[in-house]
Formats: C-alpha cells, structure tokens, sequence
C-alpha cells in the first residue's frame, strides 16, 4: 500500500508534535553539530561518496514539518531543516517514512526492499542516492544512536520515544 | 553428505563483518574496479580493507573470495593481473574468474591458488565443466541458474570438481557472462565494465497519479502503477510492447528473485558443494538476514532436524520469489 | 586481402527459404566464407540439417570456403551429442561457440566464436595454444581493443573476424522468449520463433522499438553496420568481416561491403543503396566506437 494511505494519524501527530516544539531555527546547530561529528568518526564515508560529495541529498520524511537538506561535502558538511516548499536545490531526492529513513540509516531495513514495496521514493540522480546508501551502508554500528547520543539523555530518550511510537502504530497496523 | 557452505556476499567491509557474524562459511567481493561483476558505485573494497577483512574473516574461520570475474578488454588486462597479485598477496582463499586469460595467469603465477568458476563463465555442461578443471585447475563451479536438480545431480557425477549453486537472490534470466544488453543501452559493459544496469543512466520519475516509471539511458524499462510492487530498472525484468500482444507484458521474467531454501535438502542430497547467496550490491540488513536464515535452515537439514524456514519474500525483488528453473523444466 | 564472410543464419527459417537463400548466395553473392549450421536453437536442427550436404556442395562450387558453426549453449544430452559430433568433423573447418566444443576438440585446430569471450590478447593467446587458428571477436569490443586483440592474434598467425553487419546478439538464455511470448514453454514452442524471419520486435512501453526476439537469443533492434569503418578495420589487423543474415536482400548487402573493400564505391554512396536495402531497421555501431550500441556515429575524418 501507498505511504500516504497508511500513514497513521496517531503517530503522525506525535512527530508533528515534536516537530512544532522543535523549529527549523532551533533545530539548525543540532543538525550540524550532529553531522559533524558523525562525518569526524566516520571519515571513509566520504572516501564512497567519491566526487558525490558535492551532490545535495534532499531528505524527506514525510511526517515531520520540513526536509532535511545533506551536502556531505567534508570541506563544506552541512545538514539543514529546510521548509518543503522553499526546499534549495538538490541533485537527488529520498522520501519516505521517518523511521524508514531511521532504520535504512543504521541498516536495521534493506534499501532495495524498501524501494521494491513502495516505501521508498528516490528521485533525481541514482548514482548520488546509491553511493549514499553503500557509504552509509559501512558504517558500523548506529548512526541513530549516535546521532541521539551527541544530544545527551533527552536526544534518547526523544529517539526510544519515536521508536516505540513507531513499533505501537506498526503493531496496530497489523491488527487492523 | 554435501557439507552445504554459505558463500555470502559482502559489498562493503561491514557487510563483510555482518556475513562473517551471521555464520557464512565464505564471504565473497570484489575490488573498487572493472576487475569484478558488481562494479556499483560505493562499493567494494581497497586493498587495505580487504586486508583487515580477511584478517577478520580467518578469525572466524570463515574464507574470503576474491571476485575477478570479468572480462578484460584487450589492452586493459593488467589491471586483472593487479588484482589478482594483490589478492594473493592479501591471502584471499580462492578467487572467482571467468577469462580464461586471468585464469591462465593465476594458473601458471600462483599454482596454488584455489581457482573457482564463476558464473560468468557459463559453463552448463559437464564437457564445458571439465575444460576448465583439467586446463586451470579449477576446484569449483558456480552453476548458472538455468539447471534442474536432476540435471545438476547428472552433473555432479561427471565432474572432477565441486559444485555452487545460487540459492538466493537476484534470478539472473540471461546466460551470465554472455550478455551485452546493458551495453547497449548505456554504452557500459556487463562483462568489461562490471555494471548492470549503471545507476548513473537511471531514472525513476513520480508521476502525479502515483504510478512511477524507470527509464535507462531513457529508454522506458517499466511503469509500475500506484503501489504495484518494484523491481530493479533492469532490461531483463522489463515491460515492453510485442507485436501480438495487446499489453505491454514482461517478455523475459518479471520482477522476481530466487529463493530455494525449500529445495536445499534436495539440493544436498544432489550433492551440491556449496551454496550462494546473491547480493553484494544489498545492505548489511539484507546480508543479516538472508545469512542467519540459511545458517539455520543448512544446520537444521545436516543435523536430521526439519529446516526451519524462515519468510524472506520481503527482501526480493517485486516481492515475490521463484525456484526458476531448479524446480521445473517448464520454467525455461 | 580482407575477405568477407557471411555468419550462420540466427532465426528458425523453413528449410526451402534456407535453400533458396543459400542458392542465390551460392551464386550471387561475392563471399569468401559461409558460416553453417545452428548456433542458437538445438530444437531447429533437424529441420535443416538434412540439407546441409547439399547446401555445404552448392556453396562450394560457388566458390565459399564452408565453416560449421556449433550451438551457443551447451546443456542437455542432444546438445552435448551435436556439439561432439560437430567438432569430430574433419572435413570442414569447424567454429567453437562454447568450452563443451572445446574440450571435445582438444589440440586440433579450429575456430573461435562469437560467443567464447576472446574479449583481450591474454585469452587469445591461451586459445591460440589450443589449437585455434581464428578467432571471432565478441560484438561489443571496442575499436581500441579490437585493435591490440587483432595485432595479437596477427601475430600468432591468426585470422580475426569482427561482425560489421547485422543485429548484434545481445544476451542467451535457457528460456525461451518466443515460446513464452505465446503463453507456451519452450519444450512446448511448436516453434514459433518461425512466424518472425527477422526477430520479433519488442518496444518499450511508451512504443519505442529495442529489441529483438529470437527464440533463447535476444538481439539488437538496430542492425550492426561498420560499412564505413572498413577501411580501419583492415588497417588493424582484421582479415575477415562478417556479414549476420538478415531477412533482407542478403546478396545486395555483400555487394556494398565488397564494393567498399575494393574501393570500388565510396563508403558514403554504398552507405545509401544499403540503406535503401534495409526497409526501417535503424543502423548502430556504438559498440565499435566505445558508446552505447544502439548508437550510431558518424565516422570522424
């Protein structure tokens, strides 16, 4: 079934909960300081990024309030909460759920599978979204938690928080 | 009885790691060039990963294959002599090779050096089978997936060597190795270049009714509608228009993957050696996964004990799965 | 002198359209070498090979030197038994599709095909060491290449072919397509690729043609064509270009490649009058100047 038929109200609301409290403004120096950190200890990423360092990734989870905006360019690393409607310019787009997204990130799901159901939506250049995943792919242990991690307690505590949201909405989803 | 090793593929080191810790026997991959057939863009492994990978992989008692597995154009063919020395080097267990100029190079420059037949080099007789062990020394064959089980098992006894199979994973419909279809679209090669379908030459445009079409080099390959499951862009799982028929219909096979974790009793007792698992261009979810199921369900069948089968129709293509042609010749 | 060849014929044609082609080839056409024999179906086999003495004598008192061409794929017990009979042929120069061929053939001297992968000079040489004595480059080859690989085997006393006409063979399979495009398998074809003497077309789903089906074989939409780059072929050591049947006027497209070979006509004005024979097929030679193969390039001088 298609995202948007499926999209539960419950968990949706939650996340744009979330996402009010944390604006655009706000969220910006997390964003970069979390992409930073993760690019210093994960320096062979952008070793399989190639000459796609210079590429934009436009990110799109389609519960939260903005896109993120990727440029893994280690000379320029930024990592921004853009509205989707004034989204900058972006060599290649990926759309789908927050979590999806979450869970591609730290391989906990199979991009290829993701993209076979129709979860996943990539547009744009291929090349630029499967050099993303293969670099991503590499990493080992978890981006999420270490993302989470760099926030200190309420950084998990916000990621268990979305995480449970996520399995209770997939629970539901299979009774119904 | 067959000892049933999983050859798993490794796209990047931590897949690698994943395969290893998941219970492969084997780990299959490649170099960051032409020199292997998943030539994918961020993919594959240096020589200093390689390095540390088979150094993980020995720890664990678990081999590493080195995929050399493509065609060398004329003039380009020291780049596989590179390879090959650095494998050796690195101390990989066997390499994969399809030319029969790298396996003459291996042959004679490292005669101790196991030597696998890859699928590539499309050898679907005994006959073609035994050229290569008695000219090489080869020590296994992948088969390619185009063979009954009865077939394989008639195979097995007039072959001085062991035997692959593809027991998972991409349901490859072309004689591996002879296939020029993506060359011709994109002006790069399956068996030079180590591509398939480029993600460099494709395209997958939404269209506002929620159906999304791939295109390659721009030529349409498919438009699935609004949910309908998908499938790689490639020209052999494509839709297309014939004369006769009045819809567009998938003339090669449609977006489908392999999976015969219900036929490997029967796979063992033909006495196939060895069994692989397709997809080094997956993530480590995938390798995870499809691994821990055939560890289970290989151990399960060696030990006596009903297989325990694990459901991996999410991870294949179009979400569906075959046993193509090891169950029926109908298939063909 | 560069000779031109014409490849063994890859559709299932009725045993009468085979003799009459062969008759007016026999005849008319100014060949050197006339591959024979079925390469792609094994199922075809017993619908010509009853001629094949009768075809192989009119083409030789036409002046063809004959070559017999084994099948592509090697893998149930009539096509293991045809490829070991084929290959123990002593009377005839005999063309290897496959390694089954091979080992069956050993040390004896014969010809590589289209579809062994003589893709660079390291296999060539190691072939060569095995008794071959020509060696036909796969389609795709680039020029760079085709010129190191046809220096090497010049070298080693061998002739090089390369396919400067027709569709080219993209892929081979286990399944067939024809059958399948008729809801029927392939032990159950009744041999329908027979409706199709040039393929059968397939387009894409917005209706671009792009391919060709052939039974188990899948070929190109557009029909090879280095009329043009002749000149540069034989420059590089190639010594046999080879003409793939086509349900055209076969003798008309020997007579422009010859014509061009004896700069007897310029490739520009034999260029036309093929084109003229060729009805829609779209012409390519991507694959010889290293872009897509269905491309077509106009020669740079």
């Amino acid at each position: 079934m298609h995202w948007r038929a499926n999209l539960d109200p419950k968990g949706a609301k939650f996340v744009r909960g979330a996402g009010s409290r944390l604006s655009c403004v706000l969220i910006q120096p997390l964003l970069s300081y979390v992409v930073r950190r993760i690019g210093d200890r994960h320096p062979s990423v952008f070793a399989r990024l190639g000459s796609y360092k210079q590429s934009a990734f436009l990110i799109d989870a389609v519960e939260l309030p903005f896109a993120l905006h990727l440029c893994p360019d280690p000379k320029a690393l930024a990592f921004r909460a853009v509205p989707r409607d004034r989204a900058p310019h972006a060599e290649a787009r990926i759309r789908g759920r927050f979590m999806l997204l979450l869970e591609l990130v730290d391989s906990e799901r199979d991009g290829d599978a993701a993209f076979f159901s129709r979860d996943l939506d990539v547009s744009g250049d291929t090349e630029a979204v499967v050099r993303l995943r293969n670099a991503l792919d590499d990493v080992e242990g978890s981006i999420a938690e270490e993302a989470a991690g760099v926030l200190g307690a309420p950084g998990r505590a916000i990621l268990a928080r979305l995480r449970r949201a996520y399995k209770s909405e997939a629970k539901g989803g299979q009774q119904a | 009885m067959s000892p049933g090793e999983l050859i798993c593929p490794a796209g990047t080191p931590a897949a690698l790691r994943t395969a290893v810790d998941a219970g492969a026997d084997a780990v299959y991959c490649g170099f960051q060039n032409a020199t292997n057939a998943r030539n994918f863009p961020g993919l594959n492994f240096t020589p200093d990963e390689l390095a540390s990978a088979v150094a993980y992989a020995h720890s664990k008692a678990a081999k590493v294959l080195l995929a050399l597995n493509t065609y060398p154009p004329a003039g380009k063919v020291d780049l596989w002599r590179s390879a090959a020395d650095t494998g050796a080097r690195l101390g990989v267990d066997a390499f994969i090779v399809a030319d029969m100029g790298v396996a003459d190079y291996i042959a004679r420059t490292y005669p101790d050096m196991r030597l696998h037949l890859s699928v590539q080099a499309a050898a679907s007789s005994p006959e073609a089978i035994r050229y290569y062990c008695e000219n090489f020394g080869v020590k296994r064959v992948v088969l390619p997936r185009i063979l009954t089980i009865p077939e394989i098992r008639a195979i097995r006894k007039e072959i001085p060597c062991e035997i692959e199979t593809f027991i998972f994973g991409n349901h490859g419909l072309m004689v591996e190795g002879r296939c020029s279809l993506t060359n011709y679209l994109t002006g790069q090669s399956t068996n030079m270049d180590g591509v398939c379908s480029p993600a460099s030459d494709v395209e997958f445009i939404r269209h506002g009714d929620g159906t999304m079409s791939s295109r390659l080099a721009g030529f349409s390959i498919d438009c699935f509608g609004c949910g309908e499951k998908a499938g790689y862009p490639t020209i052999c799982k494509g839709r297309y228009t014939a004369p006769h028929r009045s819809d567009p219909y998938y003339a090669f096979e449609e977006p489908v993957s392999l999976n015969l974790a219900r036929l490997l009793p029967e796979l063992i007792d033909a006495g196939v050696h060895a069994f692989k698992i397709e997809g080094r261009q997956r993530s480590k979810s995938y390798v995870r996964s499809v691994v821990s199921a055939f560890r289970t369900a290989v151990d399960d069948i060696r030990a006596g004990r009903p297989a325990n089968i694990t459901d991996l129709v999410a991870l294949t293509e179009g979400q569906k799965q075959t046993q193509g042609a090891f169950a029926s010749k109908k298939w063909r | 002198m560069t000779k031109l060849t014409l490849g063994p014929i890859a559709y299932h044609w009725s045993a009468e359209t085979r003799r009459d082609f062969y008759a007016r080839i026999a005849d008319e056409a100014p060949l050197d070498e006339v591959y024979l024999g079925e390469v792609i179906c094994s199922k075809r086999a017993p619908f010509h090979e009853p001629d094949l003495p009768d075809t192989i004598a009119r083409l030789e008192r036409g002046g063809k030197k004959v070559v017999l061409s084994s099948l592509a794929e090697v893998m149930l017990k009539r096509e293991r038994k045809a490829t070991e009979d084929l290959v123990a042929l002593e009377s005839h120069e005999v063309e290897i599709n496959n390694a089954a061929g091979l080992l069956a053939r050993g040390k004896c001297p014969h010809r590589i095909g289209p579809f062994m992968n003589a893709y660079n000079e390291a296999a060539i040489t190691w072939m060569a060491g095995r008794g071959a004595r020509h060696i036909c480059l796969p389609t795709e080859l680039p020029v760079q290449s085709i010129r190191i690989a046809a220096q090497v085997a010049r070298e080693l006393g061998l002739g090089v072919e390369v396919q400067v006409f027709g569709r080219a063979s993209l892929a081979v399979s286990a399944r067939c397509y024809h059958a399948r495009a008729h809801g029927r398998t392939k032990d159950n074809c009744q041999f329908v690729c027979e409706l199709d003497m040039d393929g059968m077309p397939l387009g894409t789903v917005d209706g671009k043609p792009i391919l060709r089906v052939n039974g188990i074989q899948t070929q190109s939409e557009s029909y090879v064509c280095l009329l043009a780059e002749t000149g540069q072929l034989a420059a590089d050591g190639v010594s046999h270009l080879r003409l793939m049947p086509q349900a055209i006027d076969m003798v008309a497209v020997a007579q422009a490649f010859r014509a061009v070979l004896d700069g007897a006509m310029p490739a520009e004005e034999a260029g036309a009058s093929l084109r003229d024979l060729c009805g829609t097929a779209p012409f390519s030679n991507g694959f010889y100047h290293g872009t897509a193969g269905h491309e077509f390039v106009a020669e740079v001088r």
